[in-house]
């Protein structure tokens, strides 16, 4: 244990839980907000404003299936624009939560007890909504289920070698393993909800999701295996996942994308954006319900040092990239450089240099660190740059590729801007959904966190 | 069959340490069919209880090879076998290409069977238990320890099992009706 | 192909059930329509039975006829598949074809099945009936016949038509008084002064660039718009290919007031004002020994100069001189004599019998016309397929005169400008729905035949003018009968008549060269030679010529020439000039001209001369169909009787705001990249006697190559050879169903053309040099688009073609954006329209596409898999030549060549074979099947353009 608090460089005196809890009172304090809290006044804001982002997401869709991609700004030689760039950004912003949730269980770090929940859900939603993309950007997507292998009359199946069906396999396998890994962890909370709700239906509901329950040692035994393998295996996933999305661009051949740097380009930045969300969602979060004692400074601290960590990552990429533009010799490598930097998109690659690079070196200090509205600001500059970045990934790559002839310009439609928008609403929605029922802390990790705490008291 | 009366005798305890100390001592009585109920997992209790080890990894790895294996097999056999097709001019055998889809089906495999494994395992999802009606057991999922002796264990006794759990120093001690 | 690529692809999401059961109504209504006017079409027109090897390989039948373009006609063969035409080729057999095509030819059947076509006769704006007009003409008839036909007048364009001319004549004849008026847009006037002046007599120049080695075009679009342009491109790129024998080769100077494809492939090009031109041909001539006194100042270098008079004359009988019809007479004139010092009369430029029935002075026609109608003199007037509401000078004022004559007649294909304003409006039948005749550049005869009957009861102008002189139980078929049984005669007319009609020509009825010696013209005075007015330069549109294809969709989103733009005109002026004015493309100005102004966006286009404009014909319309009004600006608005061609003293008033245009090409530089190839002559061969170099194919590759067994169909295209026409383009677009798909997705970048014909400048914006690169898909054997699909609608048949399966297509666009060539066109929307007419015109053997699916070039699978059923039936390999694509067989130069690389006497073979031979970005390693011979430029050596 103190082992991994030098590793985190937490100084001990920010405890991961404040206040004196007992067993009992941290469980009432958890399970209330989901069984007895009347609603917060901002949690009902947040309800209204992405329920109707919803709505302009639904109809956006609706439309789009109605007319086909043509109503969005895409063009030749721009034909990925905003869909793959929204995918590539909710995909990344999952992976901090399985990063927190299956990593840190690992490596053992006390800290993530109180944010793996709601840090699994982000990645469940995130996820969700970067699924959603392919499928919508497909020119027929009704036919979408012809990248999934399944015996069929016409005898075909989908081309292997095609990156666009390993995201199938990878995003497919993503989802149901985050759900699992989840739902196995939710399964021992629910019992409590179970066991502590008043109203009949509410007992009857979470009594079935439960699924019988006891808290028995035997099913604790079990359990506690089969979730340390189930978070061996997500780890990998973390890495696997945005590698295979990184190679959606690595194996074509435009400059700009054809590059070997991307798969842990793609992971570091992955990793970045998602702990930017998770900061994004926590900071308000702890406000709202209370968790203080809960979300802690020291986890907003360590989260913050993570992001560093990760987004120095990222700068190096950016200068391994250049580097390579140049050293490569290649016409058309440094062209593409060029054009990113000074080129009709420049502003974007240097709003993409502010956020991401600059704006980061801020985390070096303690009271960035200490101060969680600095902290929020920050987070939501890096989750702006990383979608900058991958729109200008892609985009900003196709615009100008091998063919003088063939160049090209896009600019977004309100369909295309309808999507990235009603994505986040549906997001914030599922979000705002799952923190009225269901437990945004694990109970039992939280009683058992405080059993720890005693015995290194006493 | 007529049903016994009660399933068992259900003692409460305040802590973890106490619960684990009573297990051992009810082991130590000759008792064998107990049963042991903590909010969260606590560390000790499994060996006390003389629970073996569980088949969850073994199961894992075999869905996880299955997976894997399987997932492999397809991909060769629809692109060498089934539906050859010069696409770009890589070969059939393409198995570099081959190695994501591997890689992730394997994953998922392995996850799906250590889920089952686990529920399985446990016996869940079971809809009642006896130990339920239990009075305040509810307290087993917020912040008390309960050991249970079950009648059909061949010490149990009716009185002598109920005196042998007084001497542990329960906060409480039930019967479990059926 | 491979038993893997399903064939079985009739895709008819785009055709629905719904659309084919309409059309088959219409084709019952067409044949009712046929049965009503006792017309039994097949008995009297005649298939084109023996195909050459070229088009052997179709089961359509094929009809030899004539599409005219200001009334010169061009002979073509018309695919009629299940009695409807769908696919115009040319006519191997007619001089001014010899197998291809332009773009009108290309797009004439989209105007024959334009639903937006006039389909009833109107009485001033009112349905009426063919019966009604026949009966209000003949009770005008009573009148003009009492006084001899006077008050009666006729405007039609320019006639070649022998039969149209005989009716006009026996009509003239028999009304004495009656007037014939012929005014074209883009007529003649100048070239047939320019004879007049040299010789005292009319006649009609005829060049043969097989013989000239050096050529001095002074404002000549001979490549691409006049008379007889598709022989002439022929002719001249036959006689320059270095690459396949060093000997063959010509050099090129241009001088032009308006960039042109001529200006654009010349060795030596030179952009000056049109007033300056005179200037240039007179200092040339006395360079070449003819007697005029050297103007002051000449506007080109004396070196230039020099180097042009010493070319021309050690090319004694070998030169050729041509001057476009925008220069006045007299530059004609002095041509002429030049070419007769140069001793190239009767080798490369011959005289004959002017090609127009009455070679008059059109615009004074039109003068004499429209003074008629003011002065009230003017009692019937029949408009006969010319709009001159529109299509005139401003300063006559047709519309307001034509308010004074009581009885207007006007024959159309669509209630244009004029049909709204004429008294009558009568419908007209389509080329290919009529019987009538027509001349070529070279005096042949072309009996036209109709494909289908008309759709929506047109006449021809001989049914009408045959109402006019009242024969009324003639039809289009028996007048033009009768005419040639009387020009033909002899007792075996009956089989001439036949052969005319298949051929497609009617036998030895070319006019022959006649003797000519020409003089020195009084030359007027020059025009004040620093003069820096602005300058106005009127000009057909590249596509929509005078503005008769306005409403032909085709041609409208074709990318013009030079400036690549689609669906509108703007005033093209050189980036310089736009620069002193502030101006950028898109900019909307305010011409100001002799009183008048016009409002018209700018583009600015390099190579165009300084302080001059170029004004386009054919927009600005206020009818004539769906999509012709509403577009581009009016230059006929600003042109007058005075100065037609050109003038100066024009005045740009920019209005600081902007009107948007929509151009294919966005960036116009290579970038100093290895992309259209440019060698000089002498490196050209050098290069040729080295001889062939091993292959670039034989390099280190990661895989095995999967082999071709049968066939492997490649393509070759020769840069020198392409003038960048876009005939290819719209071939294209004709064999492949390719849908238009309007301005505003134009301007997004989706135009669906699966052969797009790059263009790029290098050098000063004064004085760039022009490249052109047909670009269709290279069905490159490593396809980078077939790796990356997810559901195999991307791959590779067994003869090496790159196959996209529309059916399996699911639309992740993941191959366009792997398409290094950017070949591939995605429907962004459901871009394929369900309007039966268009429908009729679609090629059954091509699947219509639907919204999501990605397309591109096949190499006209459709016509290998004809060929391969052909060959099968009869047990043999599909012979060299026997497959053709769309792109090639319309293609002027034969610039694209097709075949069977497994096959070495193949010609595409052989020219693969060439050192020259290269392929587009080869260090990607796509090994295409497509591959380039790069453009030659043969300058003089004295003379180094920047």
């Amino acid at each position: 244990m103190a082992g991994q608090e030098q590793v985190l460089g937490a100084p001990s005196s920010q405890p991961v839980l404040r206040g004196s809890y007992t067993y009992a009172s941290i469980t009432d304090k958890i399970a209330d907000t989901v069984l007895e809290r009347p609603t917060h006044w901002a949690w009902a804001v947040g309800f209204a404003v992405s329920a109707s982002l919803t709505v302009l997401f639904i109809v956006a869709m609706s439309y789009l299936f109605a007319k086909g991609v043509g109503i969005w700004g895409i063009d030749q030689p721009v034909s990925w624009a905003f869909a793959l760039t929204n995918f590539v950004w909710w995909v990344g912003i999952g992976h901090a939560g399985t990063f927190i949730s299956a990593f840190l269980l690992l490596l053992r770090q006390r800290w993530r007890t109180s944010i793996n929940r709601f840090a699994e859900a982000m990645t469940i939603f995130a996820v969700a909504m970067a699924g959603l993309m392919p499928i919508l950007h497909l020119g027929r997507p009704w036919f979408f289920y012809w990248l999934i292998p399944y015996p069929n009359k016409m005898n075909l199946w989908p081309q292997w070698r095609s990156p666009l069906v390993w995201d199938i396999f990878a995003i497919g396998t993503y989802i149901i393993v985050s759900i699992l890994f989840w739902y196995m962890g939710l399964i021992p909370d629910l019992a409590t909800l179970r066991d502590r709700a008043a109203q009949r239906w509410k007992q009857v509901g979470y009594a079935l999701l439960a699924l019988g329950w006891r808290n028995d040692a035997r099913h604790w035994a079990r359990f506690e295996i089969a979730y340390l393998l189930m978070a061996g295996l997500a780890t990998p996933l973390v890495i696997s996942v945005h590698s295979v999305v990184s190679l959606d661009f690595a194996i074509g051949n435009t400059p700009g994308w054809h590059s070997t740097i991307f798969p842990p380009y793609f992971v570091a930045g992955a990793l970045y954006s998602g702990f930017a969300m998770a900061l994004t969602i926590a900071i308000p979060l702890r406000a709202t319900f209370g968790l203080q004692d809960f979300i802690t400074a020291r986890h907003l601290a360590v989260m913050a040092k993570v992001m560093l960590a990760c987004g120095l990552l990222v700068t190096y990429s950016y200068l391994v990239e250049s580097f390579m533009a140049f050293y490569s010799a290649d016409r058309y490598e440094s062209f593409m450089l060029l054009n990113r930097m000074t080129g009709p998109y420049a502003w974007i690659y240097w709003t993409v240099i502010f956020c991401n690079v600059i704006v980061l070196q801020t985390l070096w200090f303690e009271r960035v660190r200490a101060s969680p509205w600095m902290l929020f600001a920050v987070a939501i500059l890096i989750n702006i740059g990383m979608w900058l970045e991958r729109f200008m990934i892609i985009v900003v790559s196709l615009h100008r590729d091998f063919m003088p002839s063939a160049w090209g310009m896009f600019y977004p439609t309100f369909w295309d801007i309808a999507i990235l928008a009603g994505s986040l609403g549906a997001f914030a929605l599922l979000f705002l959904l799952f923190v009225r029922f269901l437990p945004v802390i694990s109970m039992s990790e939280m009683r058992k966190l405080v059993k720890e705490r005693r015995e290194s008291s006493s | 069959m007529t049903q016994p009366a009660q399933y068992g005798l259900l003692a409460e305890f305040r802590s973890a340490e106490h619960l684990v100390e009573a297990v051992k001592r009810t082991r130590a009585a000759g008792y064998r069919d107990i049963a042991a109920y903590s909010p969260f997992p606590v560390e000790g209790l499994a060996d006390a209880l003389g629970i073996k080890r569980t088949c969850v990894p073994l199961v894992t790895l075999l869905g996880g090879l299955i997976g894997g294996a399987g997932t492999y097999f397809m991909l060769w056999y629809s692109s060498v076998i089934n539906y050859p097709i010069n696409s770009g001019a890589r070969p059939l055998h393409s198995w570099p290409a081959f190695v994501p889809p591997t890689f992730e089906l394997a994953v998922l495999g392995a996850a799906l069977a250590a889920f089952f494994a686990f529920l399985f395992a446990s016996g869940l999802p079971r809809l009642h238990h006896p130990i339920f009606n239990a009075r305040d057991f509810d307290l087993a999922s917020r912040n008390r320890f309960f050991l249970c002796i079950e009648c059909r264990d061949p010490h149990f006794d009716d009185s002598r099992t109920h005196d042998f759990l007084r001497s542990l120093d329960p906060m409480r001690l039930v019967p479990v009706p059926w | 192909m491979s038993p893997r690529q399903p064939r079985r692809e009739f895709d008819f999401s785009g055709v629905p059930e719904r659309s084919r059961r309409e059309f088959l109504k219409l084709m019952g209504a067409s044949i009712a329509l046929a049965s009503g006017c006792s017309r039994e079409l097949p008995e009297r027109i005649v298939p084109y039975e023996d195909m050459p090897e070229q088009l052997a390989a179709t089961k359509s039948l094929y009809f030899a006829t004539a599409l005219s373009l200001d009334g010169y006609g061009s002979g073509v063969l018309v695919e009629s598949a299940m009695g409807r035409p769908i696919k115009v080729e040319g006519n191997p057999n007619h001089p001014a074809s010899l197998g291809a095509t332009d773009v009108f030819s290309q797009a004439a059947v989209l105007t024959l099945w334009d639903p937006d076509r006039s389909q009833t006769v109107l009485r001033q704006g009112v349905l009426s009936t063919w019966d009604a007009f026949r009966a209000a003409l003949t009770a005008r008839r009573s009148r003009f016949a009492s006084q001899g036909g006077a008050g009666l007048h006729i405007l039609t364009g320019s006639v070649t038509s022998p039969t149209l001319a005989a009716q006009l004549h026996r009509l003239l004849d028999k009304y004495p008084e009656a007037r014939w008026h012929q005014y074209q847009p883009i007529n003649r006037d100048n070239v047939y002064a320019g004879t007049r002046l040299a010789f005292g007599e009319t006649r009609e120049p005829r060049y043969d660039f097989t013989r000239a080695r050096t050529v001095l075009s002074l404002d000549a679009d001979f490549l691409r718009s006049m008379p007889g342009h598709v022989r002439y491109a022929r002719d001249f790129n036959g006689a320059r290919r270095p690459g396949e024998t060093p000997s063959a080769n010509n050099r090129l100077y241009a001088i032009e007031s308006s960039p042109t494809l001529t200006g654009a492939k010349a060795d030596h090009c030179r952009r000056l004002r049109a007033s300056q031109i005179d200037r240039v041909a007179r200092a040339l001539a006395q360079r070449l020994g003819i007697a005029v006194e050297s103007p002051t100042s000449v506007p080109i270098e004396a070196g230039w100069l020099d180097a042009c008079a010493f070319d021309l004359l050690t090319r004694h009988g070998e030169s050729l001189i041509l001057v476009g019809e925008r220069q006045p007479a007299h530059v004609h004139a002095l041509a002429h004599l030049a070419n007769e010092r140069l001793g190239n009369v009767g080798t490369t430029v011959q005289y004959t019998n002017p090609v127009l029935a009455e070679p008059i002075d059109q615009l004074d026609s039109l003068r004499q016309l429209s003074a008629a109608m003011a002065a009230g003199e003017v009692q019937e007037l029949l408009i006969l397929g010319v709009n001159p509401l529109y299509a005139t000078p401003a300063d006559l004022e047709f519309a307001r005169h034509l308010q004074r004559v009581p009885f207007s007649v006007h024959l159309g294909l669509y209630r244009d400008e004029t049909a709204m304003r004429s008294l009558w409006h009568i419908p007209a039948a389509h080329e290919l729905e009529a019987w009538s005749d027509t001349r070529a550049y070279d005096g042949s005869a072309t009996i036209q035949q109709p494909l289908i009957a008309p759709l929506y009861g047109g006449r021809s102008p001989h049914e009408v003018l045959a109402v006019l002189a009242g024969e009324f139980e003639q039809d289009g078929h028996a007048i033009v009968r009768a005419l040639w049984q009387g020009e033909l005669g002899g007792d075996d007319f009956e089989h001439t008549w036949k052969t005319s009609l298949h051929n497609g020509v009617v036998p030895d009825s070319a006019f022959t060269a006649e003797q000519v010696t020409a003089r020195l013209p009084a030359l007027p005075p020059l025009r004040d030679a620093d003069s820096s007015e602005l300058e106005i330069v009127f000009s057909p549109d590249p596509h929509v010529h005078d503005g008769v294809y306005t409403n032909n969709a085709w041609l409208r989103e074709l990318p013009k020439p030079l400036t690549e733009l689609t669906w509108d005109n703007a005033v093209l002026m050189s980036p310089e000039s736009g620069r002193r004015r502030g101006l950028a493309n898109e900019d909307v100005v305010e011409i100001e001209y002799r009183g008048r102004r016009v409002r018209a966006p700018v583009w600015l286009l390099p190579g165009h001369p300084d302080e001059s404009l170029t004004l386009q014909f054919g927009y600005g319309r206020t009818a004539g169909g769906r999509i012709a009004p509403g577009a581009g600006f009016n230059a006929y608005a600003l042109q007058t009787s005075a100065a037609p061609s050109f003038d100066g003293g024009a005045r740009v008033h920019p209005l600081g705001t902007r009107y948007p245009l929509a151009s294919a090409q966005m960036h116009n530089r290579m970038e100093g990249r290895d992309l259209a190839r440019m060698l000089p002559l002498s490196a050209v061969i050098q290069r040729t006697a080295q001889g062939a170099q091993p292959s670039k194919h034989e390099r280190k590759l990661l895989y095995p190559p999967f082999a071709s067994p049968t066939y492997a169909w490649g393509m070759s295209i020769n840069l020198d050879a392409c003038v960048g026409c876009k005939a290819c383009t719209i071939a294209c677009q004709a064999e492949n169903n390719i849908p238009v798909v309007g301005k505003d997705q134009v301007q997004r970048g989706r135009e669906m053309h699966w052969i797009r014909v790059d263009r790029y400048f290098e050098g000063s914006d004064a004085h760039p040099r022009v490249h052109f690169q047909p670009v269709p898909c290279m069905h490159c054997e490593r396809a980078p688009c077939e790796v990356v699909c997810p559901v195999e609608a991307s791959v590779h048949d067994s003869e090496g073609l790159n196959v996209q399966v529309y059916n399996r297509c699911v639309g992740t666009r993941f191959c366009s954006n792997n398409c290094p060539y950017k070949v591939r066109r995605f429907n962004f929307l459901q871009y394929s329209q369900d309007v039966p007419s268009l429908n009729a015109q679609r090629n059954p053997d091509v699947t219509v596409r639907m919204r999501g699916v990605m397309e591109k070039c096949s190499y006209c699978l459709q016509r290998i898999a004809a060929a391969k059923i052909a060959s099968e039936k009869e047990g043999r390999r599909i012979r060299d030549g026997e497959v053709v694509t769309a792109c090639q067989a319309a293609c002027p130069t034969e610039a694209i060549v097709f075949g069977d690389l497994n096959d070495p006497a193949s010609r595409v073979r052989i020219a693969k074979t060439s050192p020259l031979d290269y392929v587009l970005l080869e260090e990607l390693n796509t090994l295409p099947r497509t591959s380039y011979l790069p453009a030659v430029e043969n300058p003089h050596p004295d003379l180094q353009e920047t």
